[in-house]
């Protein structure tokens, strides 16, 4: 039986004075990845930000449930501690903090113990080879002169470390070339048969080495159709024009 | 960023304080009596008793500084200061013997006895002189002389009284001439030619009475071709009422010779931290300063090297940190009076808290200083509005050759930075700490690994007091 991780009901989102979500519903099961495709401006970040607890945006109808809690009780670093993980389109720069330091910290936060230094550096070794990452890397400050690929590499790193229960990916495989995609690819697959998935992206070509269980168009901050990979097969041929634009109240 | 948050960066926490345990105190106050006195009582030459009463009268004459934060300067109630105290009557070689409620306080600090074991040696300064002193064999095998200076002085007159007011006379300025007359307590080190000291060095100092005057001097000599790296750490208690420190330390380089001096201070908020450190570089011969400055409630501290011989070299890498009601005026100078004379300077500056910090620089060459390099960067980091950060970059260029840089930047902790470490697991506090000490990185690499750990669990503890 299917098990609910996510499940977003009627979502309506503003920022500042703007609204960006207009009704949107959705639910992620565990085991399940969810493909959220649209073009720019949709809403599409603004839905993995909001799901993290960014305190820009402002929920003003509907709910998000996390494993069955409504997750407007928690705040972002209780949302972490719960299992909620989001690869940053562009993650923040920490200059003097070194990766190694950082990871192991985050880890300890996020899992609320103290690690053992020799079995933490064996998972950390794994996770590093998994991705192809260097050693040198844990000695260079948090993504400080990191390069587009390197910088989602060690978005995909923490996420096999942190074993989210939901990782959301905003535009990881955007600017990345195809050794890269298919690594980063690889992280993916390894954590989603435990937790729920849902990637967004612009491109197809994401979806040659992660298999979706479904893809779902945003349009104006709503899905609009959703279907399985052969949609996004489709939207890569033909575009979005096809597809109506749905009204939204002012 | 929440006002919680806010709180939680720099908050004073070590408040802690052994009883007093003081065998001798002198009443409040200065005078030339006080000064004739603190100096028979220690039995000094009749030399040092003269170099004192000059100082005394030089102090009682010299002008406050009109400079720097003079009207927190003339608060200081001179009369309200015990110029000198005595703890424990005897200077100590065995850890075994220091008395239990010092040690409590080193405990409390988290400083591990394991510690000595990898250390060149140990002075701890509690109250007005050492308890407690041991060299290792092997640094007295290789003829280095590490005393407290009450010792220095009488074991080995003719070296103290050669170098002593040789960087730092007691013309200076006033807190010069004040320590110059009371001086008690800290370090003296000779480094015989060639001899190269592997391992740090390090004294604990810390103020332990209301009131008290905290007055050390510190000479430390590397001879011809030789190094040595000293490490200095002091926390306060807090008290209701203000306490002065004022400390004179005098560096002497030779010839190729390398001293590196390594300062974590972290006073209460009620602390005047005063101190005048210098030191000469001769000729290929490098002097830096590693200076940390947290807490007090004015620190006016500025590092300073004199490059007299060709090639020497000079590195000071200080941070400071700024809360409520602090005011951090620090910084470095740098005199190139040689050719081909070269130095680094990195200031780091934190303010949170309405905390105010400045950097106050100087950097000269003389016109017959050819081909120098000289690097200035300043870096401050405002944890919110209401604090203030400000440079004061002073530069006396006296010839065309010198290649010289200065940087400077003000910065902000950012919502992204914020969110991005949440997302992490970490909370709001934690997030701020992780930033802080990142901040603080170019300055913790350069400690010994146990004093750089002291400074992010200091960090990591006021963080927790907040959250409590």
């Amino acid at each position: 039986m299917a098990e609910e991780i996510l499940r977003i009901e009627n979502l309506h989102v503003k920022v500042e004075d703007t609204p960006i979500l207009h009704g949107l519903t959705l639910t992620v099961n565990r085991g399940e990845k969810h493909v959220i495709m649209g073009r720019n401006g949709a809403g599409k970040s603004t839905l993995a930000s909001v799901i993290m607890g960014h305190p820009a945006y402002e929920i003003t109808q509907g709910k998000v449930f996390f494993m069955g809690q409504p997750l407007d009780e928690l705040d972002v670093f209780e949302r972490a501690r719960a299992g909620i993980f989001l690869s940053f389109q562009y993650p923040a720069v920490i200059p003097g903090v070194q990766v190694g330091t950082f990871l192991k910290k985050s880890v300890q936060s996020v899992r609320q113990e103290q690690l053992k230094a020799r079995a933490f550096r064996k998972e950390l070794n794994e996770a590093m080879n998994t991705l192809d990452m260097q050693k040198s890397v844990l000695a260079r400050y948090v993504n400080d002169g990191f390069s587009g690929g390197e910088k989602k590499r060690l978005e995909i790193l923490q996420m096999l470390l942190l074993k989210p229960n939901l990782a959301l990916l905003d535009e990881t495989d955007s600017g990345l070339d195809i050794d890269a995609l298919r690594i980063v690819a690889k992280g993916i697959n390894q954590i989603a048969p435990d937790a729920g998935c849902l990637i967004i992206t612009h491109y197809q070509r994401l979806l040659d080495h992660v298999k979706p269980d479904f893809v779902h168009v945003m349009i104006n901050g709503q899905l609009v159709m959703s279907g399985g990979p052969e949609l996004a097969l489709k939207l890569e041929d033909q575009g979005y024009d096809w597809l109506d634009t749905p009204e939204v109240e002012a | 960023m929440s006002d919680e948050a806010r709180e939680a960066i720099g908050d004073y926490r070590f408040g802690f304080h052994d009883p007093e345990n003081a065998t001798i105190r002198f009443d409040k106050g200065l005078n030339e009596q006080v000064v004739r006195d603190i100096s028979e009582l220690k039995n000094e030459p009749e030399w040092m008793t003269e170099i004192r009463v000059k100082a005394y009268h030089h102090f009682m004459e010299r002008k406050m500084p009109d400079w720097g934060n003079c009207g927190e300067l003339n608060n200081i109630d001179f009369d309200n200061v015990t110029y000198f105290l005595r703890s424990s009557n005897a200077t100590e070689g065995d850890w075994d013997d220091v008395p239990d409620d010092i040690k409590n306080t080193f405990d409390r600090l988290g400083i591990p006895e394991a510690e000595q074991k990898w250390l060149g040696g140990v002075t701890a300064q509690y109250e007005s002189e050492a308890v407690y002193h041991s060299i290792r064999e092997d640094l007295e095998e290789q003829g280095v002389l590490f005393l407290d200076m009450d010792s220095g002085l009488r074991e080995h007159p003719e070296i103290v009284k050669q170098y002593f007011g040789s960087v730092v006379p007691h013309t200076d300025n006033k807190f010069s001439a004040l320590n110059t007359a009371v001086w008690s307590g800290g370090s003296f080190i000779y480094v015989p030619k060639g001899v190269h000291v592997e391992m740090p060095v390090q004294a604990y100092f810390r103020i332990n009475a209301k009131n008290m005057g905290q007055f050390e001097r510190t000479l430390i000599i590397a001879d011809e071709g030789s190094s040595i790296h000293y490490v200095e750490g002091c926390t306060a208690p807090t008290y209701s009422t203000d306490s002065l420190h004022s400390a004179v330390v005098e560096l002497i380089a030779m010839k190729g010779a390398k001293i590196r001096y390594s300062t974590i201070q972290n006073w209460s908020a009620n602390v005047y931290n005063l101190v005048t450190k210098r030191g000469v570089a001769h000729e290929n011969a490098t002097v830096e300063w590693v200076d940390g400055n947290i807490g007090s409630k004015l620190t006016m501290k500025y590092p300073s090297v004199l490059l007299k011989g060709e090639g020497a070299h000079a590195e000071v890498i200080s941070v400071a940190y700024a809360g409520a009601g602090q005011h951090q005026d620090a910084g470095a100078k740098v005199h190139h009076l040689a050719p081909r004379t070269t130095s680094n300077i990195l200031s780091k500056s934190i303010s949170k808290n309405g905390g105010r910090s400045s950097y106050r620089g100087m950097l000269q060459v003389t016109p017959k200083a050819e081909g120098c390099r000289a690097k200035v960067v300043c870096d401050a980091l405002m944890l919110d509005n209401q604090s203030r950060s400000d440079t004061y970059p002073t530069m006396e260029v006296g010839n065309s050759t010198a290649d010289l840089e200065h940087e400077a930047s003000v910065s902000k902790v950012s919502g992204d930075q914020l969110f991005y470490l949440m997302s992490r697991g970490f909370s709001e506090v934690e997030a701020m700490a992780l930033i802080v000490n990142g901040f603080f990185e170019p300055f913790t690499r350069e400690l010994p690994m146990e004093y750089a750990v002291e400074l992010n669990k200091l960090l990591e503890l006021e963080m927790e007091g907040s959250i409590g």
